[in-house]
């Protein structure tokens, strides 16, 4: 049988080499051509606790962790207990002989990944024990594997040869190991290179870069999961001659510190998770009312309060589209994919100067910490985003009219007060009724600078619709795919840009008979939004922590629309 | 209403305080410019939220930038505008209830970081805004429309609790003498540093200290406020712990440590380790 794709789940003790496992699978698979996303859960402790990170190995691009296990890699005893009953039925289990022994499971298969490795002289071979396992498990050719190992050790320091020699010695070790099970997965068909330039990347790093070539040049934050690493990344990365990354010491420190250095011609950025959201709230207002650009980055997790830090979810939209008192709307783009991560900060940064106030950039837990071979992104194709400076002289009355008007920088002319309070051409305070009513249709009336042209549509003719948002793109576009070739009439279509939604994509879905959206929340927070739009949307919710699977949301698809299935379906 | 702004509905009561710190804070900032050759907008007053915040709406002459922010924020504001543009002056006025209770928290890290502002703090020891509420520097026992039966709480020493948390200019001053105040105001403005001008600056509608503050002959009242003399040494935090110590209320410079780099030159110093990389630069590490 020929295989387009396989799942490895990696389970462990931390600390086991779990994650580096499965990012070196998904490493060594897309340097030989195959496309490859990791997985990650952790356990919210920093030494040990139970762990687990699949790799998902696709002959094509792909977006979504995988339904089923082909293959586990278990390190422990409760790792096999906790996860063997998701592998599926012909699938296999590798487990670690050294650590412990199994018996009664048929597809079981136990390798002493250690004392093999220490056989080739070598401790640190033990990844490559289980990767030689593994794509003879899926007959890869061997000099992929081989291949790989050369080039990674070729580094031109004495030692490279020794070590290449026991890496390829571990390779065949763990091959010829696992030939004694006689268990085989079929076949993987041969990879095939792109012909593009790739990066392999995590939603995090690439949503800093992104972020970085969009002209950021502030950055604060406050560590939490799973938003850390973007501040660790800045703090590396940044910090220059007018550049500047810092840790401050709350999430309000975060959004104030922000406001300032916006207000102070900075394109500024801080990202958080749940509760930091919820901490800016008030100065989020102050950004809308006072007309400063910032930018501030939602990693969601599960909530609300300390909710599942180290889990996926899709429940802060609400908070993150309303995130304030008062009258507000704060503009969203929520990313999807390892890409976007990229592709939505440089928007996000572009929009904050564009339009002049708060914009936020929602991304969550699964992209985050998911590693993926990525189209590079095209730089000469991204500018940095500019300021309207004022140019003119003092007396300038900053919040004239109901247009967007430029802005003065501190150390020029048109000095003025950025006010939090309602407030008249020069900034200074006023409670006049018409005064207020100029304001907030000013602000409101911006909005309209971010609309989009582009986004995604497929099948547009049918008049149901499927439209995830945010991480559920990747298993909703699967199911998608699996419904399309079963013949069900449904539509696709798909934004990053969910406040302001593009206009032409609004006018499409409200003449829909019904739109299907897949989300992480038990509310079904974005349908009730496009409900509220005049949009006949409704949910698929789910609320564990996890992603969707594919499978799921086909079955739940087809129910909503009647669609009879006419095969099992297999992803 | 302003002369500059007949839409602006904000005032201060008659008498108030605040006035003096607004034409201390205006001498301060003028005669800074003269020497530096600087224009006003080289200013950035971020204000807070309550009578004293008002001040940044206020100021006559040319106007320096400002920023009327939210609630208690007006320290990390302020380190956001400092380090995006280190050249900029950066001032904070405050009152007590917005700068040591709401705001409390973000004076700690800005002493710790030594960022370089100035923080000019009008205390008259009650809420204006909202009418008369107790605030951290009410007396013990006093009587204000929220605590009817007296105030429970002990009333903090804010200059106490400045040289604790490592201000390292601590200056406190009197809203009823602008000329010495705005001195005191200059030279935190010079500090190199985290500087706080912490002045009392009387409500003469809920809280009025005047007498109480400046002592009144006729009446028996001695004055609580005192001069501090020429030969303390403010570089000596024991020296600054015994001014604080000897009751009333001190007029001068109590404490002033130029020993410690600002925050921005630190920020400095880790160029020559840390580099900002381009994008291009960044993507590279990346590529496979």
């Amino acid at each position: 049988m020929q295989m387009r794709d396989f799942v490895v789940r990696f389970a462990g003790e931390g600390g086991q080499g779990v994650v580096t496992s499965a990012e070196g699978l998904a490493q060594s698979s897309t340097q030989v051509g195959y496309h490859a996303l990791t997985f990650a859960t952790f356990p919210s402790q920093i030494l040990g606790g139970p762990t687990w990170t699949q790799a998902r190995i696709s002959v094509d691009p792909v977006q979504a962790p995988g339904d089923d296990v082909d293959v586990l890699v278990a390190f422990n005893r409760e790792a096999y207990d906790n996860h063997y009953a998701e592998v599926r039925e012909d699938g296999v289990v590798i487990f670690n002989s050294t650590e412990f022994d199994l018996e009664g499971d048929s597809r079981a298969f136990g390798l002493p990944v250690e004392e093999l490795a220490r056989s080739t002289g070598n401790n640190r071979a033990a990844n490559m024990v289980i990767m030689g396992a593994l794509a003879h498990l899926v007959n890869m050719p061997h000099e992929y594997l081989e291949e790989f190992v050369e080039r990674r050790f070729s580094r031109g320091r004495e030692g490279d040869d020794e070590i290449i020699r026991s890496n390829l010695q571990a390779l065949r070790l763990g091959r010829e190991h696992i030939a004694l099970s006689g268990f085989n997965l079929g076949e993987l068909a041969p990879s095939k290179m792109p012909e593009y330039q790739q990066l392999m990347i995590k939603g995090n790093e690439a949503l800093s870069l992104g972020a970085i070539a969009g002209g950021l040049d502030f950055y604060v934050g406050y560590p939490i999961s799973p938003a850390t690493p973007i501040l660790l990344y800045m703090e590396r990365n940044l910090i220059g001659k007018d550049r500047f990354a810092y840790q401050v010491s709350s999430e309000i420190e975060s959004i104030t510190a922000i406001l300032g250095a916006g207000y102070a011609g900075k394109r500024a950025m801080t990202a958080t998770a749940g509760p930091g959201v919820s901490l800016m709230s008030e100065g989020l207002g102050l950004s809308w009312v006072a007309e400063i650009p910032l930018v501030v980055v939602d990693v969601q997790r599960g909530g609300p309060a300390t909710g599942l830090p180290t889990k996926t979810e899709q429940s802060d939209l609400m908070s993150c589209m309303f995130p304030a008192h008062g009258d507000v709307r704060v503009p969203v783009i929520a990313v999807g994919t390892v890409e976007e991560c990229f592709y939505g900060a440089v928007k996000a940064i572009e929009w904050a100067e564009k339009y002049q106030g708060p914009v936020i950039l929602m991304s969550e837990m699964a992209l985050a910490e998911r590693a993926q071979n990525i189209p590079k992104p095209d730089l000469s194709k991204v500018k940095p985003a500019q300021r309207w400076v004022y140019e003119g002289n003092n007396g300038y009355q900053r919040y004239a009219g109901y247009e967007l008007s430029p802005m003065p920088l501190p150390g020029g002319p048109g000095a003025y007060v950025a006010n939090g309070s309602e407030h008249d051409d020069i900034g200074d305070t006023t409670h006049l009724p018409e005064r207020h009513i100029q304001m907030t249709q000013r602000r409101f009336g911006k909005i309209k600078l971010l609309e989009e042209e582009y986004y995604e549509r497929e099948g547009a003719e049918h008049s149901v619709a499927i439209l995830p948002w945010g991480g559920s793109k990747g298993p909703a576009q699967e199911a998608y795919d699996i419904l399309k070739r079963q013949g069900a009439p449904v539509s696709w279509y798909y934004t990053m840009y969910l406040n302001p939604l593009p206009p032409k994509l609004l006018e499409e879905l409200k003449q829909k008979d019904l739109v299907i959206v897949p989300e992480l929340n038990y509310q079904g927070q974005f349908s009730s939004i496009l409900r509220a739009a005049g949009v006949k949307a409704e949910s698929i919710t789910q609320y564990t922590g996890l992603p969707f699977k594919a499978r799921t949301l086909v079955e739940r698809i087809s129910e909503m629309t009647n669609f009879r299935l006419t095969e099992a379906v297999g992803v | 209403m302003s002369k500059k702004n007949p839409e602006y509905d904000f005032k201060w009561c008659p008498g108030c305080g605040d006035f003096g710190v607004r034409r201390a804070l205006e001498f301060a900032m003028i005669d800074r410019l003269e020497e530096t050759g600087l224009p006003m907008e080289n200013n950035v007053v971020v204000a807070g939220i309550g009578c004293s915040g008002n001040l940044v709406h206020l100021l006559e002459g040319d106007q320096p930038y400002g920023m009327h922010g939210i609630h208690g924020r007006s320290l990390p504001i302020a380190l956001g505008v400092k380090m995006a543009r280190p050249e900029l002056n950066v001032v904070v006025v405050a009152g007590d209830g917005d700068f040591l209770s709401i705001g409390g928290e973000h004076i700690g890290p800005q002493a710790a970081r030594n960022l370089n502002i100035t923080a000019v703090i009008m205390d008259n020891g009650v809420y204006g805004l909202t009418k008369g509420q107790s605030s951290p520097t009410t007396k013990l026992g006093v009587i204000t429309s929220s605590t009817p039966y007296g105030k429970i709480e002990s009333q903090i020493n804010p200059l106490e609790l400045y040289l604790t948390l490592g201000v390292s200019y601590i200056a406190s001053g009197f809203s009823g003498q602008p000329r010495p105040l705005s001195r005191l105001i200059k030279q935190g403005m010079e500090h190199p540093g985290f500087s706080i001008v912490h002045v009392q600056s009387p409500c003469t509608t809920y809280n009025d200290t005047f007498e109480e503050l400046k002592g009144n002959p006729r009446k028996g009242i001695e004055p609580t406020l005192w001069e501090v003399p020429d030969d303390h040494d403010p570089s000596s935090k024991a020296a600054a712990y015994d001014v604080i110590q000897r009751g009333g209320l001190p007029v001068g410079v109590v404490y002033n440590d130029e020993s410690r780099p600002a925050l921005e030159q630190r920020v400095e110093q880790m160029w020559d380790t840390a580099r900002a990389r381009s994008a291009e630069e960044l993507m590279a590490s990346f590529e496979f």
